[in-house]
C-alpha cells in the first residue's frame, strides 16, 4: 500500500495515554501527546524515500449506476471507455447515450441540459459545448480511497435515513 | 391493469436500489416531514477553488455544512457548466484528515527540530514562531526571513502578506507559487506592453475564427474554456484549431492542425511564422508603424541554474539576461529570415505542410486568431521570449485588442492574476504593476500604507527557486509557507527544498488545511480555513475580480491565512523590527505593534462590523472588530484607481458575478488598448498601449536557443511533467474526493508503446525514472489520454508517493526565474 505506516490521524499515543490515565487516576502530570501523522496521501513515511508502486487500478465495469451525491453531480461512468474515440469527427459515447440510440443500447439518455446552448436554448441535438463527455464524466478505478471523505448530502441533513 | 414484464423489472430494480441505499420504500410516499422548509438548501455564489478559469458555482449549505454545488447559470464565464473537479467542490473540505489544531515539533515539552508533531494552542504556536522570527531578525536581519505564498491566496490575504513582509519585517523575500506557474507571462506583459495581464477576455472565444494552443492542454486543464472553444469550432465549420505540444493529448482531439514538436523548438516555429508573415507581404505596416517599436534581446542568457553549474557557465554570455537594445523592423526581419520552412521543419520535426497551415492562420488578414498558452510557454527556459514572440505575431499583423484577435495567457491558479500579480506578491512587485526598485513606487506605497518613508526595502527579494537554495545554504532561516505544497511542487526538491526545510538552522511554518508533504516537512503546522470557510476574493485570467461570503465555519481551531497573519503581527512592535533612524524621524510610530501600524492604521479598520451582511458569518471581522476584508480591499484598490487598474467599490462585488477591471464609471472593460472599448485610450489614438510611456508595444528580436539538458546517450529520454484533469493543486484536495481519486488514483509514466517494447517494459510495469538528481518509481502507461512520441515521457506531479520533482531540473528562465518543468533528461530502468 501507499504509506509504510498505517493511517493514524486519530492519535494512538493520546489514546494510550487516556487508558493509562484511567488506570492510575489523576496523579500523573498531563503530558502532551504527540500525533503520528502518516496519512497515506502524503506518500512515504520518509518523504524522499521510494517504495513499491501499486499496479494501475482497473476500471469498474459492472454497469451499475452509482448513486449521485446531489442532483447536480455528473454521473460517473460504470463501464470501460478504453480506446473510445472522442474526437472532432467521432464521439463513441453518443453511439449509446444519444436519445436516438438508447432504446437499443439500454444506456441512460444524456440529460436535457446537454441540449442547451450557451444561452439556455434547447437545440435539436447535443450542444457543441457539451461535446467532450470526459470533461465531466469519469471512469472509476476499482480502488479504495486513501482518505475517507465525511461529506453528507442534503437529504441526510434533512433527516433522511 | 396489466403489468408488463418491464414494469415488474423496474419495480424490482427500485426495490433493490432502495435496499442498497437503506431507504424504506414506504417513506417515499409520505408527506414531507417538517414541510418544504426541511428540504430547502441555502444557495450562495462563489468562484471555483481550482483553476484560473474562474467559473462561478452555486454552493448549497444546510445546517452549517456544504451539501451540494452546481454550476452558476448567471456566471458569464461558465453559464451553468463546471468540469468534473468543479462539480465535486462540495467534498473538498470534508476529507477526514483536516488539520484542526496547530502542531509543533516537540521533544520533552519544548520545540525541537527533530521532535514529534504535538498539538499546541494558537498561543503557544505564535509564541514559538515569534521567538524564532525575532531570533533570526536579531542575528541576521530582514533578508533571513521569508514567506512563500500562493495564487490561491485571497486578494486580502496576498495584500496582508505584502504589507506584513515588506512594511512589517522589511523583507522582500515574499514570493508566490505563481512563480512556478506564470512568472514568464507576467514579465513578458511588462516587457511588451508595460502593463500586466491580457488585453482581451473570454468573449474572444465566441468571436475568433482560429485558435492556436501553444503548450496548453486546455481540454484537461481549462475544460470549461475548452467547452467554449469546442462550441465555436464544432458550431462554425470555418473555424480552425491548431494544437502545438511535445506530445499528443486530449486537446489534439479537436485539432485541425495537430503539431507535435521537439521540446524547445517552439521558439524556432514562432520565428518561422514571423518570417512567413514578412515574406508573404502580410505585415500590417500601418499598425506596426503607429503602434509598435522594435527591440533586440540579449542572447546567451543561461539557464538560471546555480552559478557554478557547468551548464550555466557554458551557456551564459549575457551580462544582463533581461537587457534589450533599440532595433528596427529591418533588423528584426533579418534575424527571422534565418528561420525558413525547411530549416524549422528539420529542427522541430514538424511536417512543412502543418507549419505553413499554422503560419497562414496568423498571416491571413481575414482570419481572427486567438493564441492560448499556459505551462508549455511559461515553464520554459526561454519562457519570457516565447510569450513575447507570440505577441510579435499579433503585433506584426495588428491582430490584437479587438474581439476575436487575442493573444491570451491562461493561468493555472484561481487568483494567480488577482493576488499574485495584481496585488503584487512577487519578490520585486508592489500593487498595480509597481515595483520595489522604483523609488516613486515605494514612496506611493508608503503613503497609502500610512507608514514612514524609506521603510520598504529597495532590492528585490528571493524568488521561489532562490528561496529553496537559500534555505539549503542556511541564509534564509525563518520561512512561512501558506496555501501551497511547495515541497511537492518545487524542482529538484530532494537536493534543494527538502534539505532546506530540514536544515537545523531554519524554522519552517506551514499553514494548510491538510497534512501535505510540505506540512509534514515543517516545524510548525498551522491549520487553515479554506474556500467558503472564509470571506474571499479571487481574480481570474480575464481580469475578473469576484468575491464570496463565508458560508460555513472552519473545523476545530482552523483559521484563515488572513487571521493567522494579522494575529501574528500583534506579536511584534515597531521597535523590534524597524531601524532606529526611521523611528527617530517618526517618533509617533514608536512602541506600536505591527498590527496597529499595518491593520489598525485608520484605513484598513475604517469599516464597522455593522456593514456586514447579517445573513453571513465573518470570522475575521468578528474577531478583530472591524470589516477586515472590506478595509483591506478598499485600501488596496486605492493603488489602481485612476491608473488603469480601477476596481469597483467592494460591496458591488457581493452583488455581481465578478467584474473585469478597469471598472470605470461602473462599467467593466472587455478589451483594453483600443479606442471605443477602453476608456483609458485617448480620443483619436485608435490603439494605445498606454502601459508604455510612448503608447507603443515592443516587438522583440530573439533567436532560438536550446534547452538546458537535452537527452544524451545515458539519459536518453525527455521528461515532461504536468497535470491531469481530475487533480489540481498537487492533489491535496482532489485526492481526498473519492470520485476524483478513483478517476485517476495515482501518477503514471506515459510513454510511447514502441519505446516500451524496445526497453522491455509491458503496459503497467513498474519502472524507475532516473535523472542526474534523483529517481522515483512509477508504472508504465502506453495507452490512455496522452499519446507520447518516441523519446518523450510524461509524468503528472499530483501524487505525493511519486514525487517526480525529485527528478526534475531546477533550470529557470533567467528573466522570469520560472522553472522549466517540461524539459530534462532521464533514463528508465526496471525495478
Amino acid at each position: 500500500m501507499r504509506g509504510q505506516a498505517p493511517f493514524r490521524l486519530i492519535r494512538p499515543v493520546a489514546m494510550a495515554g487516556l487508558t493509562l490515565f484511567a488506570l492510575v487516576g489523576a496523579a500523573l502530570p498531563q503530558a502532551e501527546p504527540a500525533v503520528q501523522i502518516v496519512p497515506p496521501l502524503t506518500g512515504w513515511a520518509e518523504p524522499m524515500s521510494e517504495g513499491q508502486i501499486p499496479p494501475l487500478g482497473r476500471p469498474i465495469t459492472d454497469d451499475v449506476r452509482r448513486m449521485r451525491n446531489y442532483p447536480g453531480q455528473p454521473p460517473v461512468i460504470p463501464h470501460s471507455i478504453d480506446g473510445y474515440q472522442l474526437t472532432v469527427n467521432t464521439n463513441r459515447c453518443m453511439d449509446c447515450h444519444k436519445p436516438q440510440f438508447t432504446e437499443g443500447s439500454g444506456a441512460p439518455m444524456i440529460s436535457v441540459t446537454h441540449f442547451m446552448d450557451r444561452d439556455g436554448q434547447i437545440l435539436t441535438d447535443v450542444t457543441p459545448r457539451r461535446y467532450f463527455c470526459t470533461a465531466c464524466h469519469v471512469q472509476q478505478a476499482d480502488v479504495r480511497p486513501l482518505v475517507p471523505n465525511e461529506f453528507r448530502d442534503g437529504y441526510r441533513h434533512a433527516g433522511g435515513p | 391493469m396489466t403489468i408488463s414484464r418491464r414494469d415488474l423489472l423496474k419495480a424490482q430494480a427500485a426495490g433493490i436500489a432502495a435496499m442498497a441505499a437503506n431507504i424504506p420504500l414506504s417513506s417515499q410516499a409520505q408527506p414531507v416531514p417538517g414541510g418544504v422548509e426541511s428540504l430547502q438548501i441555502t444557495w450562495s455564489k462563489a468562484p471555483c477553488r481550482f483553476c484560473g478559469t474562474g467559473c462561478g458555482v452555486m454552493v448549497g449549505v444546510k445546517e452549517g455544512r456544504v451539501v451540494a454545488t452546481h454550476g452558476d447559470l448567471l456566471a458569464e464565464v461558465n453559464r451553468g457548466l463546471n468540469c468534473v473537479k468543479g462539480y465535486f467542490l462540495s467534498k473538498i473540505m470534508y476529507g477526514q484528515d483536516r488539520l484542526t489544531q496547530p502542531l509543533l515539533r516537540k521533544r520533552d515539552g519544548i520545540y525541537a527540530k527533530d521532535g514529534e508533531f504535538t498539538p499546541v494552542s494558537w498561543e503557544e504556536a505564535f509564541d514559538t514562531m515569534a521567538a524564532q522570527a525575532k531570533r533570526v531578525l536579531k542575528d541576521k536581519g530582514p533578508t533571513a526571513v521569508g514567506m512563500f505564498g500562493s495564487g490561491q491566496w485571497t486578494i486580502f490575504e496576498g495584500y496582508a502578506a505584502t504589507k506584513l513582509m515588506r512594511a512589517g519585517f522589511r523583507s522582500n523575500n515574499l514570493d508566490p507559487n505563481a512563480r512556478h506557474c506564470m512568472a514568464s507571462a507576467a514579465y513578458a506583459f511588462m516587457r511588451t506592453f508595460g502593463m500586466d495581464e491580457p488585453m482581451g477576455c473570454y468573449d474572444d472565444f465566441e468571436a475568433a475564427d482560429a485558435f492556436v494552443l501553444w503548450g496548453s492542454n486546455m481540454a484537461e486543464m481549462h475544460p470549461i474554456l475548452w467547452t467554449r472553444v469546442a462550441d465555436r469550432r464544432l458550431g462554425h465549420p470555418h473555424v480552425k484549431v491548431a494544437v502545438l505540444s511535445t506530445f499528443t493529448h486530449r486537446s489534439s482531439d479537436l485539432a485541425d492542425i495537430p503539431i507535435v514538436f521537439k521540446p524547445g523548438t517552439d521558439l524556432a516555429i514562432l520565428n518561422y511564422i514571423a518570417n512567413h508573415i514578412i515574406q508573404t507581404g502580410r505585415v500590417n505596416r500601418d499598425f506596426v508603424d503607429r503602434h509598435t517599436t522594435f527591440v533586440a534581446g540579449a542572447t546567451g542568457i543561461g539557464y538560471g541554474l546555480r552559478d557554478d553549474d557547468p551548464r550555466e557557465v557554458a551557456a551564459r554570455t549575457a551580462e544582463d539576461p533581461a537587457a534589450t537594445t533599440p532595433s528596427t523592423f529591418e533588423e528584426f526581419a533579418e534575424l527571422v529570415s534565418e528561420y525558413t520552412l525547411e530549416k524549422v521543419s528539420e529542427l522541430s520535426g514538424v511536417e512543412p505542410g502543418f507549419l505553413e497551415q499554422l503560419a497562414e492562420l496568423y498571416a491571413d488578414p481575414d482570419r481572427k486568431v486567438m493564441s492560448l498558452w499556459t505551462m508549455g510557454f511559461n515553464q520554459h527556459v526561454r519562457g519570457v521570449w516565447a510569450n513575447q514572440m507570440v505577441y510579435n505575431l499579433h503585433l506584426l499583423t495588428g491582430k490584437i485588442s479587438e474581439p476575436g484577435n487575442s493573444p491570451f495567457s491562461l493561468t493555472g491558479q484561481p487568483s494567480a492574476c488577482g493576488t499574485a500579480r495584481e496585488v503584487g506578491t512577487f519578490a520585486h512587485r508592489l500593487p498595480a504593476d509597481m515595483t520595489v526598485t522604483n523609488p516613486e513606487h515605494r514612496k506611493h506605497a508608503e503613503e497609502i500604507w500610512r507608514i514612514p518613508e524609506g521603510l520598504i526595502p529597495d532590492k528585490p527579494g528571493l524568488h521561489a527557486v532562490a528561496q529553496d537554495r537559500a534555505l539549503h545554504d542556511g541564509t534564509l532561516n525563518f520561512y512561512w509557507i501558506q496555501v501551497n505544497n511547495n515541497l511537492q511542487a518545487s524542482p529538484n526538491n530532494s537536493n534543494e527544498a527538502w534539505p532546506g526545510y530540514r536544515n537545523p538552522e531554519n524554522f519552517i511554518v506551514v499553514s494548510d488545511a491538510y497534512p501535505t508533504v510540505t506540512a509534514l516537512a515543517a516545524d510548525l503546522i498551522l491549520p487553515a480555513a479554506m474556500w467558503v470557510e472564509k470571506e474571499g476574493a479571487y481574480g481570474n485570467a480575464e481580469r475578473r475580480t469576484h468575491v464570496w461570503h463565508q458560508l460555513v465555519e472552519a473545523p476545530g481551531e482552523a483559521r484563515s491565512d488572513l487571521w493567522q497573519m494579522m494575529e501574528f503581527s500583534k506579536r511584534f512592535t515597531t521597535d523590534e523590527v524597524w531601524p532606529e533612524e526611521i523611528l527617530a524621524a517618526n517618533p509617533n510610530y514608536r512602541g506600536q505593534s505591527l498590527f496597529d501600524v499595518l491593520f489598525r492604521n485608520g484605513s484598513v479598520d475604517r469599516f464597522d462590523i455593522s456593514e456586514l451582511n447579517p445573513d453571513y458569518a465573518n470570522q475575521e471581522a468578528k474577531h478583530f472588530g472591524f470589516y477586515v476584508q472590506k478595509g483591506l480591499f478598499e485600501e488596496y484598490a486605492a493603488f489602481g484607481r485612476g491608473h488603469g487598474h480601477d476596481l469597483a467599490p467592494y460591496d458591488t462585488y457581493h452583488e455581481v458575478r465578478g467584474l473585469r477591471w478597469p471598472v470605470v464609471d461602473g462599467k467593466e472593460t472587455l478589451w483594453r488598448y483600443r479606442e471605443g472599448l477602453d476608456p483609458y485610450v485617448e480620443p483619436g489614438a485608435g490603439v494605445q498601449f498606454y502601459g508604455n510611456p510612448d503608447g507603443k508595444a515592443k516587438i522583440i528580436a530573439v533567436p532560438y536557443e536550446p534547452p538546458a539538458e537535452p537527452p544524451d546517450e545515458e539519459y536518453n529520454i525527455w521528461l515532461v511533467t504536468g497535470r491531469v484533469l481530475e487533480h489540481w493543486h498537487s492533489g491535496s484536495m482532489t485526492m481526498r474526493v473519492p470520485e476524483l481519486y478513483r478517476a485517476f488514483p495515482g501518477a503514471r509514466c506515459f510513454m510511447n508503446p514502441e519505446d516500451a517494447r524496445d526497453m522491455g517494459f509491458n503496459q503497467g510495469a513498474e519502472v524507475r525514472i532516473v535523472s542526474r538528481r534523483g529517481e522515483i518509481r512509477s508504472r508504465v502507461e502506453t495507452r490512455g489520454r496522452n499519446r507520447m512520441p518516441r523519446g518523450v515521457i510524461f509524468v503528472p506531479w499530483f501524487d505525493a508517493s511519486q514525487l517526480i520533482n525529485k527528478v526534475t531540473l531546477d533550470a529557470t528562465d533567467p528573466i522570469s526565474k520560472q522553472t522549466d518543468f517540461k524539459k530534462c533528461a532521464v533514463k528508465l530502468l526496471s525495478v
